[in-house]
């Protein structure tokens, strides 16, 4: 029986492999890097990997968090710089940091419907070319000018101005509606669901330790490009230890009254780099010889009311992943991987907690008990955001792509497809869910798991 | 990477000056572009009977302007010398010195081509066909005006007009042997064709390059696709951006991959077969240097070079010769160097791995036989690359002027070769080193 509300009719959506640039650290080797120059190296990695040149693709979807005011076309600039071909149409998207993962989810769903029978999904950012803006007393007064018409009237308009106009407007992180940056939210949250230092540091190693051995063992010599003289992520700490991580001091949460647990080893830093998606009709896939590696089945996204503390800011999946899951008669003990985006250490820690208390279950998610455990061993095998960093819009297409070579390599679990799960977090009180499954012929979308 | 002295020489002043003070004067050599006539001028054959009347038709068919004798004060394109027939040592002296005059005339890039027989037989015809080699090496080394000179050594059975010796005279006569100089081609089995379209004689094949994010991969990658090939990139995931560079430059595909990894060979099959279709060339090019005296030498640098170098070939080769995919006239050329045959201080780890090569390549070529195969190594002299870019300056420019074109060679150059042996009209030939070199003086 087909899944309510999904026409039986709709195709399958491929995830035929992914290309990014290696992540790195603010400042470092990408400094002089834009989004354009990034988003595009990017592509062009893609293009080289899957012989994509001079291809018309069906439409690019990317995006930036960080954006200057020039890039309003920033992913058609970038397809126009690549290899592809220029009358490949493309458009930018923004949903904070679940911008990479709602790109990949749009275009898999516009192939299912048969509108795309090709499309690149990906996102980019760089915190080293951030842009500043000026003040919005300058912007005023320069707006006002390029309005005046007599002299007099000029010279009126700029005797308004101030000393302090002078002054940029720096970007920062901080929720608008609260004045806390999402470090400070976060660290709320963690506290009120009592994570320890210690499961903090455990998980960041683990990311760490997991991201180190899928270098050595050479997954990612097919997902990756490198760019500016960096072949790994320059935030992976591959000889890290619970002794270096416990000597850190916390950054965030110091004034709540409870221990601060939350530090630089158990947070993301902030990261530029760009990422990439090919996804593709079954089709399209096959016109071409290229792989399929998985299916994107399906998406949820979520929201909490974070402005008067209802929820924390960063826990919306924990509200979208249980709907995802029933909607497709799935439980997390289905789930052969979880990539859970670790924006903090304690993100992670406290979604899982929620999950796992009954009460929470009960009362806010409408459940007989607790929604379930995710299997430790089968979370965020190959690393995550603590040891590859964030480049915030990048994320979600760096997840994607790694999953679905993930789904591909496991087959078959238990006699059907291997399933994975993606869950991204997202300023605003967002986050982004979505399920894949390890690529099969045959099956068609909606009669899987009947 | 550019040649400074050379541009100075060539023009204007520099030239006058050198020509004084008989300097060295490496002239612009004759190279390949798509669509430019086989050789400039008239082609001359020297020799006669039923070998020199065979290629002297096969010129003709080319659309060549063929002379059986020399016209004089005529400028010529070429000199071809068929000496096939010859039996005893005298039997040199006619058809050479007949054709000798013509030498004067020879246009800048001219060519002289000998075709003649492996020695062996009588003593007396083995001394007359080794005689060619020496022949051949020596008037080589006084051509001027970027000219050179090579020959084409047929087995016994061998017709002259074989596929892969017509190929050979092609390939030689050609702007795309511009750096091949004093060097023979065996042709040894009646293997090959020639290609529909001289333009694209690789139209419809898939390569698989190693080692072509830059430097003379790069430019092997570059020109097996302009030669009509589907090219397959590979290089490890270290140099990724240059490489899909180059893949994105030629519409190819960028594998990333250590071809010392033990899958490496499988790897590249499955590529080349799921994105492509087939598998028909593979060039091995990847190598690195890890330079030392021996006596200084360690495990590492020892270890890598020839793990890297020679290693990595072999454990591919054996992939690819159990693959079926890999059966239909398949090709394998292998990139050598003259430091594996004439030596070279500090590269005892490269020459041994080099050396190797050519001992691989020999023993090979019988196992591919069966599937109309062939396996043939290219060694390249003095090229022009970044890395040679890096090598002392006086160091450099003497190593660069040791050979009879004095100058350093292309990346291009290397490449045209390999073409060439990848190619259909080079089937006949296997278990050959083909040296490009403009003739270095040391290493024979």
């Amino acid at each position: 029986m087909p899944v309510d509300g999904q026409p039986q009719s709709v195709r399958k959506a491929v995830v035929v492999g992914g290309n990014r640039i290696p992540f790195a650290r603010t400042g470092g080797a990408y400094t002089k890097s834009s989004n354009q120059d990034m988003l595009t190296a990017a592509l062009d990695g893609l293009i080289a990997r899957f012989g994509l040149q001079e291809e018309r693709i069906g439409e690019v979807a990317a995006g930036a968090v960080l954006k200057h005011s020039r890039d309003f076309n920033l992913t058609r600039e970038a397809v126009l710089g690549s290899a592809l071909s220029p009358e490949t149409p493309a458009y930018d998207l923004q949903q904070a940091c679940a911008t990479g993962l709602e790109t990949v989810l749009g275009l898999a769903n516009k192939i299912r419907l048969g509108q795309l029978d090709s499309a690149i999904a990906g996102g980019v950012d760089s915190a080293s070319d951030a842009p500043i803006a000026v003040s919005e007393g300058l912007r005023e007064v320069l707006l006002d000018l390029s309005r005046a018409k007599t002299l007099p009237q000029r010279l009126q308009i700029l005797a308004r101005l101030r000393p302090k106009d002078l002054a940029p407007d720096a970007p920062n992180t901080g929720e608008p509606r609260t004045g806390l940056s999402m470090g400070e939210h976060q660290a709320l949250t963690t506290a009120q669901w009592n994570i320890s230092r210690e499961a903090q540091d455990e998980l960041a190693l683990n990311s760490h330790r997991n991201l180190a051995a899928a270098y050595e063992a050479g997954f990612f010599d097919d997902l990756l490009t490198p760019y500016r003289g960096l072949t790994r992520d320059s935030n992976l700490r591959p000889d890290t230890s619970p002794e270096k991580l416990a000597t850190l001091k916390p950054v965030f949460g110091r004034n709540l009254g409870s221990e601060a647990t939350m530090t630089a080893g158990n947070s993301t830093p902030l990261t530029d780099g760009a990422s990439t998606v090919l996804l593709a009709s079954e089709d399209w896939a096959d016109g071409h010889d290229l792989p399929k590696l998985a299916t994107v089945l399906d998406g949820e996204a979520a929201a909490v009311d974070f402005v008067h503390g209802k929820d924390g800011l960063l826990m919306a999946p924990v509200f979208a992943v249980p709907r995802l899951l029933a909607r497709n008669g799935l439980t997390l003990d289905d789930i052969d991987f979880f990539e859970i985006h670790e924006a903090f250490a304690g993100t992670v820690l406290s979604t899982l907690a929620a999950w796992e208390d009954e009460k929470f279950g009960r009362e806010r998610l409408g459940l007989d008990g607790a929604f379930g455990k995710v299997d430790r061993s089968r979370l965020n095998v190959n690393g995550s955001s603590l040891a590859a960093g964030h480049p915030f819009a990048a994320t979600g297409g760096r997840i994607v792509a790694t999953l679905a070579k993930m789904l591909h390599e496991k087959g078959t679990s238990g006699g059907r497809p291997a399933l994975g799960l993606v869950s991204v977090c997202a300023a605003g009180g967002q986050g982004v869910v979505a399920l894949l499954e390890a690529y099969s012929a045959g099956t068609t979308p909606g009669d899987i798991h009947d | 990477m550019t040649d400074t002295y050379a541009r100075l020489v060539n023009h204007g002043l520099g030239r006058d000056l050198a020509r004084k003070l008989g300097l060295p004067q490496p002239a612009e050599l004759r190279r390949y572009h798509p669509g430019q006539p086989l050789i400039d001028g008239p082609v001359l054959v020297g020799g006669s009977g039923p070998g020199a009347d065979g290629i002297a038709a096969a010129l003709l068919s080319w659309g060549l302007d063929v002379r059986r004798h020399a016209v004089p004060k005529e400028k010529l394109g070429g000199i071809v010398l068929v000496l096939d027939a010859v039996e005893a040592p005298v039997d040199l002296q006619q058809p050479v010195l007949a054709a000798a005059p013509s030498l004067r005339d020879l246009t800048p890039g001219g060519r002289v081509v000998t075709v003649s027989r492996v020695p062996g037989g009588t003593p007396s015809t083995a001394a007359a066909r080794q005689g060619v080699d020496g022949l051949l090496r020596s008037l080589a080394k006084e051509l001027r005006g970027g000219a050179t000179g090579n020959g084409i050594l047929l087995a016994e059975d061998i017709s002259p007009t074989a596929p892969s010796a017509l190929g050979a005279l092609r390939f030689f006569l050609s702007g795309r042997s511009a750096f091949v100089d004093g060097q023979f081609v065996r042709v040894s089995s009646a293997d090959g064709r020639m290609p529909d379209d001289a333009d694209a004689p690789l139209a419809g094949k898939v390569a698989v390059v190693t080692g072509a994010a830059r430097g003379i991969g790069a430019a092997i990658a570059r020109t097996l696709h302009r030669d009509g090939a589907t090219v397959v990139a590979v290089d490890v995931p270290a140099a990724g951006d240059h490489l899909a560079e180059v893949a994105n430059g030629i519409s190819g595909t960028a594998l990333q991959l250590d071809i010392t990894r033990d899958d490496a060979g499988q790897r590249i099959i499955e590529h080349a077969v799921q994105r492509h279709g087939r598998l028909d060339v593979v060039v091995h090019n990847a190598g690195i240097t890890r330079d030392k005296l021996l006596a200084n030498m360690d495990q590492a640098r020892w270890g890598s070079v020839i793990d890297v170098n020679i290693g990595a070939q072999l454990r591919i080769n054996e992939a690819l010769l159990a693959s079926e995919h890999f059966r239909s006239a398949p090709r394998i050329v292998a990139v050598a160097s003259t430091s594996g045959i004439a030596g070279n201080r500090g590269q005892t780890n490269y020459a041994a791995s080099k050396g190797g090569v050519m001992g691989m390549v020999r023993a090979t070529a019988p196992l591919l036989a069966e599937y109309g195969g062939s396996i043939n190594a290219v060694a390249p002299g003095f090229i022009e690359t970044e890395m040679t870019a890096r090598i002392p300056f006086a160091t450099r420019e003497i190593a660069r002027r040791l050979n009879s074109l004095q100058q350093g060679g292309r990346p291009e150059d290397v490449a045209e070769a390999i073409s060439f042996l990848a190619g259909d009209s080079g089937g006949g030939i296997s278990g050959e080193v083909l040296r490009v070199c403009g003739q270095n003086l040391v290493g024979a």
